[in-house]
């Protein structure tokens, strides 16, 4: 999974859906500076899940938000469905920034899903799936509801069309925020913690949702605590710890026969 | 443990406490005490033959008095519809990435809430006298077109966007803490939907913040009904305080008048009241009003905007600047 070492300089148009390179993060300036990544590099396959791990503070979320965008990267190259994303390279190689609604654009195929599920809470369960379908690919409101409804009752929730965020469980919540981001029809769907704020009994419907999900050929990121969701579901598992990949490698391997001390650690607090 | 039957049949509490309450003296004394003094003045009001109640009722609907209600109105309800659309600029201004948008709006609040509204109706009133000709061109260049400052800018539209002027400083503040206390989470998942700033901002903040935004403009409206009392810096002459004091003046009677201005001044203050309450309830601010009307359940509208307060995304104490 990692990098080839040497063969990162050309973005692969092959069958990946994500290439990662060497990306950095840093976050504020001089005596505040926070180096969060420290040069990350990975590789998503088309169709693949990959799960990151790692303790609280390693850099697994702001992979992700660098990923689509959510965060500039202060380094490095983020390549999704082949476009270099938040950037254009001319034919000298400079980088130019892109246009704000470039990026929204670009931003508009990938689907993310947050620990805190950020649902509007002034629009009910369908309008909540309605908005960008409407308001960003401009389809009529017939239209998007129909897909709205489809798509609620993929997630389980049809009983629920009409309520308020308010009015639902955290798990019903989460749920909804999965089938918002999927009206958008994304490449690639981002899970930033989905099951880390709700209750346990709560974490089981939210993670058999993205079970049928990744059964159904999405490309997937996942960044969880979940072991054993990553042990059913991943096709590769990432360990991080300090704004590295530490390790990895097929579910199994990591888990169950991790090479570094680090990881060992972490799976020895986890599990 | 084996029957529910309690001894006392349908008291489901068999050993009901019958206490006798704390004696508390002092409340019926501070109460009586209370009552007196409110009977004094109320006695003090109506038997003093120098308030002269019939003059009172005499030029209470006056045609003078009642355009002087009409032209504070105006001023009212006018000032606060350009101080609106003024302060939305200032406060998307504020949080411009534009550090030169950013300053102007600071400059502009800092300015008009740093100095007393009085000052700045006076320095308005002599703006023909300060720029006897005003003429749009551009800098040390040509002018376009030029006209005489006194001829178009008359007393009244100098009092209108005096008081706009002001009242946007403050108006901007509560607009900027309405739009700073949604949750930044919506914007960061409007923004992952692929959503561009504007419709994020139309979409998905305002309708958040106007819970917060809209109680406090309230406020803001009862507020400018009085301060429109001051315009007489400008001068302008015909609105309710002046035109109530010019009557008490010829007929040397001020007094009798001041109490006129009064009622109408309360009058307009309670229907404006009123409405702030209804404000209020819909917004569902206030203290431990929010659960019994969600209870109550008010159609669609009351049910989103009790929706939004459930959720938690936007916080209800925010710091606002009162109108002094």
């Amino acid at each position: 999974m990692s990098a080839p070492t040497d063969a990162a300089a050309v973005p692969a148009a092959s069958t990946d859906m994500v290439s990662v390179r060497a990306v950095h993060k840093v976050f504020g300036h001089g005596h505040d500076a926070v180096h969060v990544l420290k040069g990350v590099d990975l590789d998503v396959p088309r169709g693949s899940v990959t799960v990151i791990l790692g303790p609280s503070g390693s850099g697994k979320s702001t992979l992700l938000r660098c990923i689509n965008e959510l965060e500039e990267i202060t380094g490095g190259s983020v390549v999704v469905g082949g476009d270099l994303m938040g950037y254009r390279k001319d034919d000298k190689g400079v980088l130019h920034r892109l246009h704000p609604k470039v990026v929204a654009k670009q931003r508009s195929r990938i689907g993310m899903v947050f620990q805190r599920f950020h649902l509007f809470p002034h629009m009910t369960a369908v309008e909540n799936i309605m908005e960008a379908p409407v308001q960003v690919r401009g389809l009529t409101k017939k239209a998007a509801r129909q897909r709205a409804l489809e798509l609620i009752e993929r997630v389980g929730l049809s009983d629920r069309t009409d309520h308020y965020p308010a009015q639902l469980s955290g798990g019903q919540q989460q749920r909804v925020a999965i089938a918002r981001a999927l009206a958008m029809d994304p490449e690639l769907m981002l899970f930033d913690e989905p099951t880390s704020a709700l209750d346990p009994e709560l974490v089981g419907e939210v993670l058999s949702v993205m079970q049928d999900l990744a059964r159904s050929g999405m490309t997937m990121i996942v960044v969880t605590h979940e072991i054993g969701f990553a042990r059913e579901v991943a096709d590769h598992v990432v360990f991080m710890d300090d704004g590295v990949i530490v390790e990895s490698g097929p579910p199994r391997r990591v888990l169950d026969d991790p090479r570094e001390q680090r990881t060992k650690d972490f799976l020895a607090h986890v599990l | 443990m084996t029957t529910q039957t309690s001894p006392s049949g349908s008291d489901p509490v068999p050993n009901r406490i019958h206490a006798r309450p704390v004696p508390r003296p002092g409340r019926l004394v501070a109460a009586v005490a209370v009552l007196v003094l409110a009977a004094m003045a109320a006695n003090a009001l109506i038997t003093n033959e120098n308030f002269r109640w019939d003059v009172v009722w005499l030029y209470l609907r006056d045609i003078v008095v009642i355009r002087g209600v009409m032209w504070t109105l105006v001023l009212t309800f006018g000032s606060m519809a350009i101080a609106v659309v003024l302060a939305v600029a200032l406060a998307m201004m504020r949080r411009s990435d534009n550090p030169v948008m950013r300053s102007v709006s600071w400059a502009w609040i800092w300015f008009f809430r740093g100095t007393p509204i009085y000052t700045q109706l006076i320095f308005w009133g002599l703006l023909a006298v300060l720029y006897p000709r005003l003429s749009l061109g551009i800098p040390f260049g040509p002018e376009f077109f030029s006209f005489r400052t006194d001829e178009v800018l008359t007393a009244f539209w100098l009092a209108l966007f005096g008081l706009a002027f002001n009242e946007s400083a403050y108006l901007a503040e509560i607009v900027r803490a309405g739009l700073t206390s949604v949750d930044p989470g919506q914007t960061e998942a409007a923004k992952a939907l692929g959503m561009k700033d504007g419709k994020i901002m139309r979409r998905v903040i305002l309708p958040q913040a106007m819970r917060v935004i809209v109680p406090p403009t309230g406020n803001e409206t009862i507020s400018m009904l009085k301060t429109t009392s001051l315009v007489v810096a400008v001068p302008l002459t015909f609105e309710l305080t002046y035109a109530t004091s010019a009557i008490g003046n010829r007929t040397f009677l001020p007094i009798p008048l001041l109490v006129i201005a009064a009622l109408w001044y309360l009058l307009i203050t309670s229907i404006l009241m009123v409405g702030q309450h209804y404000l209020e309830q819909y917004y569902g601010r206030g203290f431990g009003t929010s659960t019994r009307r969600r209870g109550r359940g008010k159609g669609p509208a009351g049910g989103k905007q009790a929706a939004i307060a459930a959720a938690g995304t936007v916080q209800d104490d925010v710091n606002k600047d009162v109108t002094p």
